[in-house]
């Protein structure tokens, strides 16, 4: 049994369509992600599960019940806010059992209850503490705590680490994701920050306008993007899309004479930075122009014809100046899209760096 | 010290000094020459005033008029601060919520305080008038007779109550509504999340967030409440036999239509220091429950 589903779910204000049809599944104990540039609606659908907002059309079942209509307090969920809504009045032990004392949750119960979770994200010395006088990340382990001790079997969370800083938000990456998997809760996490998404769930739904692009694991996401949308927003530096023109010789790259096995013309070849490898011989000719080094690799920015594109090579690689090199890659990691749809041709027989 | 912070000094107290001499020119010499024109009596044309000591005190104390006026003043705080208060809280969450056309309901309730004090005591005079005002034609569609509201001592007092809660509650709810705006709505979405019902909410969450405004609100209710002179001037002239006066139209009354000064200075002071002696406990009292982020 799915924990949660969402059916034809539609929301509008006046004109502007938040979400746009939206069906997903989020099975029991899993981590879904929810992921998408801004804007995009996946706060509104977390809000659409959560009961904050009633859907404009289709409907929500939560552990095969139907609550469309039900409010937020009968679905039986906790939720993490991105500015963790604590209650500023209150310190730190009051802020999480207000749910329980809500409930009316017996004081002895209470205790047991408030003890283990705060052992469980480390927040027993700071029980006492107001907001204010705790750091980020402790509050933001107060607001998980609030979320837990509830024992709901789903958790929703709307980008619950954005306002940490990097080390910190990969701390409590690792954190939020064994809690969920010691806990065995289904977590709807949304995040518009795809390394987050690709560390942490078990399936992305990757949103763009209103609309799911694609869903799928994290490995497939990445290695089959169904659309050049989620080949340019799933990765870092993003999927490579080189245009293709055909003439009386063949297909060749835009802006090149460099002839490539059968690719079909007017679409576009998607291939992943650390795909490519430089050739001192033989390959695409190309142009590096510019390097980042990032530590573990090095990002060089390279030009075909009239085309950027990155490659990721491991270890430091120095740039003096201009470099002219040859590109090449392996067939089986390269990718070709629709130029007017974006859309994955997976029928198209797989293309090779032609080699001279 | 160094010349820096020497100059540093100078040039702050150079800027203090217009609003420095404005202050001591009209608040704080006054007070200061009140204090001591207490302890003198009145001069007249043949007598010069002399020191008296605490005369004047003694005065006031056996004065019947300044008990009335005491105990008038008394019941319209106790009628007017915690109905003005309790009614600014309602209409300030009443208006903060998901409302229809609430900007229009916003300005209605907050019109009462930007009008002036004089069209808004003639505004109520027309109410209040017998057998033609307002009230009692609308009571006679029911029935009842008109009733002298204004000129009975039994219904004075309330009718100035009422009035002023109506004129008070909307200013008080400006400052709620600016309380209420700063408490972030997620707040109350995770209290929703939680199970709380709106009253739970208001009880654990918003009125104690709105806490250090309900301080702020009933300080200045009660310094109001022993301001008013206005609306007396307009409605009753503290009539019938003092029913509605209250202590500053009553100092008033005794500096210029009595010309006793001496003895409006001493009625000032303990004005002044009742206020001090409530605004201080009210702080002590309250601060320990009033939340500071
Ligand atoms: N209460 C509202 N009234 C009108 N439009 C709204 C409302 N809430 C959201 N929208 C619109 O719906 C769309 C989706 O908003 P939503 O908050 O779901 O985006 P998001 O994906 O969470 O973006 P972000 O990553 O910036 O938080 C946006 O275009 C937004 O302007
Ligand atoms: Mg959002």
């Amino acid at each position: 049994m799915s924990a949660i589903q969402l059916e034809s779910i539609e929301k509008r204000w006046g004109k502007t369509i938040a979400v746009d049809n939206i069906n997903l599944t989020a099975e029991e104990g899993r981590f879904l992600v929810l992921l998408g540039p801004s804007g995009c609606g996946k706060s509104t659908t977390l809000r659409i599960i959560a009961g904050l907002e009633s859907p404009s059309k289709g409907r929500v079942w939560i552990n095969g019940g139907d609550v469309t209509d039900r409010p937020s307090s009968d679905r039986h969920l906790s939720m993490v806010f991105q500015s963790y809504a604590l209650f500023p009045h209150l310190n730190t032990e009051e802020n999480i059992l207000f749910g329980l004392k809500v409930r009316k949750v017996p004081a002895p119960e209470r205790q047991q209850r408030l003890k283990k979770v705060a052992d469980l994200v480390g927040l027993a010395d700071y029980l006492d503490r107001k907001p204010s006088q705790l750091s980020g990340g402790q509050r933001q382990r107060v607001a998980l705590a609030r979320a837990v001790i509830a024992e709901n079997p789903i958790c929703l969370m709307d980008e619950p680490l954005s306002n940490l800083d990097a080390k910190l938000r990969h701390d409590m990456r690792v954190e939020i994701r064994s809690l969920q998997r010691q806990l065995g809760m289904t977590v709807v996490y949304v995040t518009h920050d795809q390394t987050e998404a690709m560390s942490m769930a078990d399936k992305v739904i990757l949103m763009r306008d209103g609309k799911i692009e694609q869903q799928d694991t994290p490995g497939n996401l990445y290695d089959s993007p169904a659309s050049t949308f989620t080949a340019r927003f799933i990765g870092t530096p993003p999927m490579n899309l080189l245009s293709m023109t055909s003439d009386a010789r063949g297909v060749s790259i835009e802006g090149t004479d460099a002839l490539v096995h059968s690719a079909r013309p007017n679409s576009q070849l998607g291939i992943r930075p650390e795909h490519i490898s430089l050739d001192s011989r033989s390959g695409i000719p190309a142009t590096l122009v510019a390097s980042d080094y990032l530590g573990a690799d090095t990002i060089v920015t390279a030009v075909i014809g009239t085309q950027e594109l990155m490659i990721r090579i491991p270890g430091r690689y120095e740039l003096k100046g201009q470099e002219a090199v040859f590109l090449r890659w392996q067939p089986q990691f390269a990718r070709l899209f629709d130029k007017e749809s974006g859309l994955l041709i997976d029928d198209g027989p797989v293309l090779s760096a032609a080699t001279g | 010290m160094p010349s820096s912070t020497i100059r540093n000094q100078a040039y702050g107290w150079l800027l203090l000094t217009p609003a420095a001499i404005f202050l001591i020119a009209f608040t704080h010499y006054p007070a200061i020459a009140t204090l001591g024109q207490s302890f003198f009596s009145e001069s007249t044309v043949i007598r010069p005033a002399e020191f008296v000591g605490l005369e004047n005190y003694q005065i006031m104390l056996t004065d019947e008029v300044f008990w009335k006026v005491v105990r008038n003043n008394i019941w319209y705080a106790i009628g007017t601060i915690p109905a003005s208060v309790a009614l600014a809280m309602i209409m300030a969450i009443w208006v903060n919520g998901k409302l229809a056309g609430r900007g229009l309901v916003r300005m209605a309730y907050f019109t009462p305080t930007i009008l002036p004090m004089i069209a808004v005591a003639n505004i109520w005079l027309f109410f209040y008038t017998p057998d033609i005002g307002l009230i009692d034609q609308f009571l006679s569609m029911f029935g009842f007779s008109g009733r002298n509201w204004l000129g009975n001592p039994e219904t004075v007092l309330s009718c100035i109550i009422v009035m002023t809660i109506w004129k008070e509650a909307g200013f008080f709810m400006i400052f709620y509504l600016a309380a209420l705006q700063s408490i972030s709505p997620e707040l109350e979405e995770a209290a929703r999340i939680e199970g709380a019902g709106r009253w739970y909410y208001f009880r654990r969450v918003t009125f104690p967030l709105i806490m250090p405004t309900t301080l702020f609100v009933l300080i200045n209710a009660v310094i109001n409440s022993f301001k008013l002179v206005d609306h007396l001037f307009i409605l009753t002239k503290g009539g019938p036999d003092n029913a509605s006066s209250l202590l500053l139209y009553y100092i008033y009354e005794v500096a210029f239509s009595f010309f006793d000064e001496a003895y409006a200075a001493t009625l000032t002071v303990v004005l002044l220091v009742t206020l001090a002696i409530i605004a201080i406990g009210q702080f002590l009292l309250m601060d320990k429950r009033v939340h500071y982020r």
